[in-house]
């Protein structure tokens, strides 16, 4: 099982840090009440590259994220991020959560909700001050530090919720829409703060119902109703699907999810029909028994090949 | 096993906590409109007080005092659930919650930025009844004050422990007719306690807002700091913070 390698790793053991995957997922399954949100997902993430979570809206997205920062507890699986399972106190100042409304405090400034985030994470003096100049340069909003976040624009309090979650050069950044109702030209802006924190080294999780925007991306997960149906690198899940961008090759994953589970659900039809004829039951090892439906195998194989 | 330094054996982080009592009078100071109702309605009430008994002073006189274990409750009540359901519903709640923050921090943050201003109004209420309205207390006035501070306190930890159960402002806002006016109508303002029903007189014995009512009529009715008012002041402080232990354990993301 390739997940034994993935064990948490005792805090004073040889380090091992280049090798463990930045976030790692294994049959990660989410219930809330009777309705499942998130079944049987599985995916690995290197460490220092842009991944971009698409699917549709209410497919799962915040779930899945709110799972890997470890606000969400699972139901059964497990998610390891950075050696360690998600949600560890180790973790709380590596990992930085940008959540899809803009979680700061309105009725302060910028610069005062920076100081007080900067507190929470446990700087202090001059350390607390470098790190709020730091990131409001990152983010551009220095012409706004003293302005009331209230009288920002959206994609200005946007920014500062960003800001806030850059604070302790987090070395995983997971970002629920962090461009969503922005415009062009702030996007662009935020794809290339976005690109240069990959390049310093930061894994970046971001999500997105915005198929266009997975262009940006090193590696994808594709998700529909709370199944994950391909999680591979973007180059590498073009070439499998033959589609010459992402949103062909999610609809043709789609497509496939869709005729395998029709399939399953005639074929469950038929042994039912079957069995109450007993007559007819040594047929049913003539039908076809073809398991996995295409598109898992699909994540497999690009797996494989990246 | 080393010993931790002091700041980590402690369940809750002194600097985060400061810093949170610091952000919250910020918040609080920006809205000029809810600082002033928060700092005048005690006040303002106790001059209708005054007005509504202005033919018979004896019983301003009997009321006054107890008031001030009653009014700062409501008022404290509702600003701290309305404050720390909106921490919620704004989701910084939960991003705290993802940084090295305790539940604790949060709680004690926001009790001590609203003990500061409970501290600024029972000074204001305590200073214009004793003075222009001309309530004559037996004990020393600074008694009066810490009732109020108490009572601020109780409506602080109700509210922040209301804040965890109420999933929405108007929740919140119907729990205080729920958990705050049934005290209210039983702690002995309105009909002796030994008076009413054997039951109902036993539930009031439970209520923490009697113990504030009554250890200011003990206030009111003795001069010097007797034993009765040290107990009902202290049974007062322990269910303020036995509420704000649970709220703190309760607080949901």
């Amino acid at each position: 099982m390739k997940h034994s390698e993935f064990v948490q790793q005792p805090e004073s053991g040889p380090a091992l840090p280049g090798d463990l995957p930045a976030v790692s997922a294994y049959g990660l399954q989410v219930a809330r009440g009777t309705h499942t949100v998130l079944t049987n997902v599985t995916f690995s993430l290197p460490r220092g590259c842009v991944v971009g979570l698409l699917g549709p809206s209410g497919c799962g997205k915040t779930t899945l994220l709110r799972a890997v920062v470890g606000v969400q507890p699972a139901t059964a699986g497990h998610v390891q991020v950075l050696g360690h399972a998600a949600g560890a106190p180790q973790l709380k100042t590596r990992v930085g959560y940008v959540t899809q409304a803009p979680s700061v405090y309105a009725d302060l400034t910028v610069l005062e909700n920076l100081r007080y985030f900067a507190s929470a994470l446990g700087m202090k003096g001059w350390r607390r001050e470098d790190a709020v100049v730091r990131v409001v340069k990152e983010v551009d909003l220095a012409g706004y530090a003293d302005k009331l976040v209230a009288r920002l624009s959206g994609g200005q309090y946007s920014r500062v919720s960003l800001a806030v979650a850059l604070l302790n050069e987090p070395e995983l950044l997971v970002m629920d829409e962090p461009t969503v109702g922005l415009d062009p030209i702030v996007r662009r802006e935020l794809w290339q703060v976005f690109q240069r924190l990959a390049e310093e080294g930061t894994t970046l999780l971001i999500s997105s119902h915005v198929m266009d925007e997975a262009d940006r991306c090193d590696r994808l997960l594709l998700m529909r109703a709370g199944r994950l149906l391909a999680g591979a690198a973007r180059t590498a899940l073009l070439e499998h699907t033959g589609c010459s961008d992402v949103e062909e090759a999610f609809m043709h994953l789609v497509e496939a999810a869709t005729a395998a589970e029709a399939q399953a659900r005639q074929q469950v039809a038929t042994q039912d029909l079957l069995s109450e004829l007993p007559g007819l039951s040594g047929l049913s090892g003539l039908l076809d028994q073809g398991g996995a439906p295409e598109a898992e195998r699909v994540s497999v194989a690009a797996d494989a090949r990246s | 096993m080393s010993r931790l330094p002091l700041a980590d054996r402690l369940p809750f982080s002194p600097t985060i906590t400061g810093a949170t009592a610091v952000r919250v009078l910020h918040q609080v100071s920006r809205d000029k409109g809810s600082t002033a109702l928060l700092l005048g309605i005690p006040c303002m009430l106790m001059v209708l007080l005054k007005l509504m008994f202005h033919s018979s002073d004896a019983t301003f006189q009997r009321v006054g005092p107890q008031v001030f274990g009653i009014f700062p409750v409501i008022v404290m009540y509702l600003v701290a659930s309305m404050s720390t359901l909106r921490e919620r519903t704004t989701g910084t709640a939960e991003r705290l919650l993802t940084m090295p923050v305790r539940r604790l921090d949060i709680v004690l943050g926001y009790s001590i930025a609203f003990a500061f201003l409970a501290l600024l109004q029972a000074v204001l209420s305590t200073l214009l009844s004793v003075g222009p309205l001309g309530l004559d207390i037996k004990g020393p006035a600074y008694l009066l004050m810490v009732i109020a501070m108490l009572g601020a306190l109780l409506g602080l930890a109700l509210g922040l422990l209301v804040s965890a159960f109420a999933r929405n402002e108007f929740q919140a806002v119907q729990f205080l007719p729920a958990a705050v006016l049934p005290q209210f109508l039983v702690c002995g303002l309105f009909v002796p306690r030994d008076e009413m029903q054997g039951a109902l007189s036993g539930v009031a014995k439970v209520m923490p807002m009697t113990y504030a009512v009554q250890a200011a009529s003990e206030a009111a009715g003795h001069s010097g700091v007797t034993g009765v008012f040290v107990r009902d002041a202290l049974l007062t402080l322990a269910c303020v913070i036995l509420v704000l232990v649970v709220s703190a354990a309760t607080l949901k993301r």
